[in-house]
């Protein structure tokens, strides 16, 4: 391995896609499914270059027919292939959620472990570019609340290409919930801190596993996704006022790390999430029920900050006053310190 | 009927739809890149978020819209300029919308992809197939009020291939629904051609499945729509049942706009406006003995009510933040 390829940077988008290619060079068993992800790559660009090394046998356009093709994914897991399907948005899992949440999550149960059902769904999540209401949401609730499910929303491209892999490797279903504002894709705008050093080797970052991405002593951060790299910018801010915050990058949000949340909250004593999925019965309620109900010591009342109960707004004037941001993570931040 | 409306020919009322639909997505295409050059960035400019064109699709809508009165509902999916614009949208409304204006449609909380007009009952949905059920539905509410109106639902050719398609045909039929559904066969389903990811060449034969006419209308013809979809909508009408109709037509844009439209192969954009169906019905017209003048005065008129919507559109207010709270829900009539 030659030191200027490992040090090279990649979006998400590549990062993906070189973990799935590594993971089928490696498993005959493995195979991609979805909407536009051969001759387009994926409208997501995570699965460019696949089907010209992969051929279309391993790598399969789809009719838009979620409910076939996922359900189809769920039968050849059980028989012990190893499918990478797309729902190409997470807005559409209205069409085909009986083959995740009553066939994939429920496999091991219904068999009593006995057969497995080594499957990934990765989706796009998320709006702040004026998609409107079927195409901007999150979602992460949704897939988190239902048992047998694992669910993954990297921040960057390191964790993207190691949760990829660890999905793969999974004998159990994982959803990959990846950002449209992470990935990468010239036409969508990109969060610069989502390219990232990725190394060519393979390697896993484990499911179920968050990380401190910054070190701190007065307030815990809490996100996921996108809102990682606001809570980096507030803890930035928060620095020049002398504060010192801990970020945590949930990276999992199923199985969620509560150790590693409830360690930081009892150092920090104050704690504030932010979640761009709908505020009610969300994440971030979990989150700092976990903290509560465990009994850590706090010195404010913790508080979340998360989309608003309501359907993403066309209009950008409307849009961006919703979507939580890093000024508005500053200032609930502040409120919590003061 | 809106054909004899007011250009009294229903010749004259199809193409001048046709010219006002064109009109209005060639003053989208520079307002959406706005902003957006000279790095393509779907988040900036006035118009964000996906856009989906729909030139070269206008005969599909103008010739089934032709029929439909404004009490008649239609169901249009994420390419619904053409087709609302044929149903009759307030044009003003519909373009502030897409601006994410106050006076938009719903004061720009939908955007292009989620036009709503109670007013001539059409309504529109990103998501695939979805809008066959509630057409249906509609057409059983006028059906089980003893009214004679119908109901349309638009789809693309790849929409054929999700669940609800065939589950809407089918209760449709049991139903006797007075429903007519309008596949628009552009042969794509964004890089996905048609063939590759469909059972059976035309999907008019799918009706068959479902004991319901399945008509194939080929040519991208104004004429032979209209002809087409009068029968279907008589038939409906007339308490007889639902059918379908599969259009062959052209999209001669990408998928969306900044699709960079690799999947083509080379030559097809060119091969595929040279067939423009716009001027091709202009020189049948003329073909036909209507007057070069009454054209031009037609299109001119056309084009105008179009700029007059847009600069509306630009002129009008964008929304106060807090309207993203209004509206959630209804309130209950007390
Ligand atoms: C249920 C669902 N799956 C996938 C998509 C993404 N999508 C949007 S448009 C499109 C292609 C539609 O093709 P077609 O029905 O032929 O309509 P066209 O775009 O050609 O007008 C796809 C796959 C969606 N909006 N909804
Ligand atoms: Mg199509």
């Amino acid at each position: 391995m030659q030191a200027t390829q490992t040090m090279r940077k990649l979006t998400i988008a590549k990062a993906m896609a070189e973990a799935i290619g590594q993971e089928m060079a490696r498993d005959p068993d493995v195979l991609v499914m979805g909407e536009d992800i051969g001759r387009l790559g994926g409208v997501f660009g995570n699965t460019a270059g696949l089907l010209d090394r992969f051929g279309a046998e391993r790598v399969r356009d789809t009719p838009i027919s979620e409910t076939g093709f996922i359900g189809a994914a769920v039968g050849m897991a059980a028989a012990g292939l190893k499918p990478v399907v797309e729902l190409m948005f997470v807005d559409f899992f209205g069409v085909c959620m009986d083959a995740i949440y009553n066939l994939a999550a429920k496999q091991s149960y219904f068999s009593g472990g006995r057969v497995s059902c080594p499957m990934v769904l990765m989706t796009s999540v998320g709006g702040g570019y004026g998609d409107a209401g079927q195409h901007s949401q999150c979602l992460y609730a949704t897939f988190g609340h239902l048992p047998g499910l694992k669910v993954v929303i990297p921040s960057n491209a390191y964790d993207a290409k190691g949760l990829m892999l660890a999905a793969i490797r999974d004998p159990n279903p994982v959803i990959f919930m990846y950002h449209k504002a992470l990935q990468g894709m010239g036409w969508l705008g990109t969060v610069p801190g989502s390219i990232t050093r990725v190394p060519e080797e393979e390697y896993e970052i484990p499911i179920g596993k968050a990380a401190i991405v910054r070190e701190g002593t007065d307030i815990t951060l809490v996100w996921l996704g996108v809102t990682v790299h606001h809570a980096l910018d507030a803890a930035k801010a928060l620095a020049t006022d002398g504060i010192s915050a801990e970020v945590i990058d949930l990276r999992t949000i199923a199985p969620l790390d509560r150790d590693t949340i409830r360690r930081s909250v009892a150092k920090t004593g104050r704690l504030l999430v932010i979640d761009d999925d709908y505020r009610s019965c969300g994440v971030a309620a979990e989150v700092i029920a976990s903290t509560v109900e465990a009994g850590v010591p706090l010195k404010a009342p913790p508080r979340r900050l998360a989309y608003p109960d309501i359907p993403v707004p066309f209009s950008p004037s409307l849009e961006h006053h919703v979507l939580p941001n890093a000024e508005m993570a500053l200032a609930a931040a502040r409120e919590i310190l003061s | 009927m809106n054909g004899t409306g007011s250009n009294n020919h229903p010749r004259l009322w199809m193409y001048e739809r046709m010219v006002k639909s064109r009109h209005f997505e060639d003053l989208i295409k520079p307002a959406y890149l706005e902003g957006k050059k000279p790095l393509f960035n779907m988040a900036k400019g006035p118009i964000p978020g996906e856009m989906h064109l729909s030139d070269g699709q206008e005969p599909c809508a103008v010739g089934v819209c032709a029929h439909l009165r404004p009490t008649d509902t239609v169901t249009a999916t994420h390419r619904p300029h053409h087709v609302a614009i044929a149903k009759g949208v307030d044009l003003d409304a519909m373009a502030a919308e897409i601006f994410g204006k106050e006076t938009g449609l719903s004061g720009g909380r939908g955007g292009h992809m989620h036009l709503f007009d109670p007013g001539v009952n059409f309504c529109c949905s990103g998501i695939i197939a979805q809008g066959l059920g509630p057409a249906v539905g509609a057409a059983m509410a006028a059906k089980l009020r003893g009214r004679d109106d119908v109901a349309v639902a638009f789809l693309g050719d790849g929409a054929a291939n999700q669940g609800a398609f065939h589950e809407a045909l089918n209760l449709a039929a049991i139903w006797k629904a007075p429903v007519i559904f309008v596949i628009e066969d552009n042969c794509y389903g964004i890089s996905v051609p048609k063939a590759d990811c469909t059972a059976v060449p035309r999907n008019a034969d799918r009706a068959a499945a479902y004991g319901m006419p399945g008509i194939h209308v080929p040519g991208n013809d104004p004429d032979l729509v209209h002809e087409a979809a009068g029968e279907a909508i008589a038939r409906a009408r007339r308490g007889e049942g639902p059918s379908l109709i599969e259009i062959e037509t052209t999209r001669l844009e990408g998928h969306f706009m900044g699709d960079a439209e690799g999947y083509r192969p080379p030559g097809e954009v060119a091969r595929l406006r040279a067939q423009d169906p716009i001027p091709a019905y202009r020189r049948r017209l003329l073909a036909d003995g209507f007057e070069a003048g009454e054209l031009d005065a037609l299109e001119q008129a056309a084009r105008a009510v179009v700029e007059t919507a847009f600069a509306r559109a630009r002129a009008a207010c964008l929304p106060g933040p807090e309207q993203a709270f209004l509206q959630v829900f209804v309130e209950r009539a007390v």
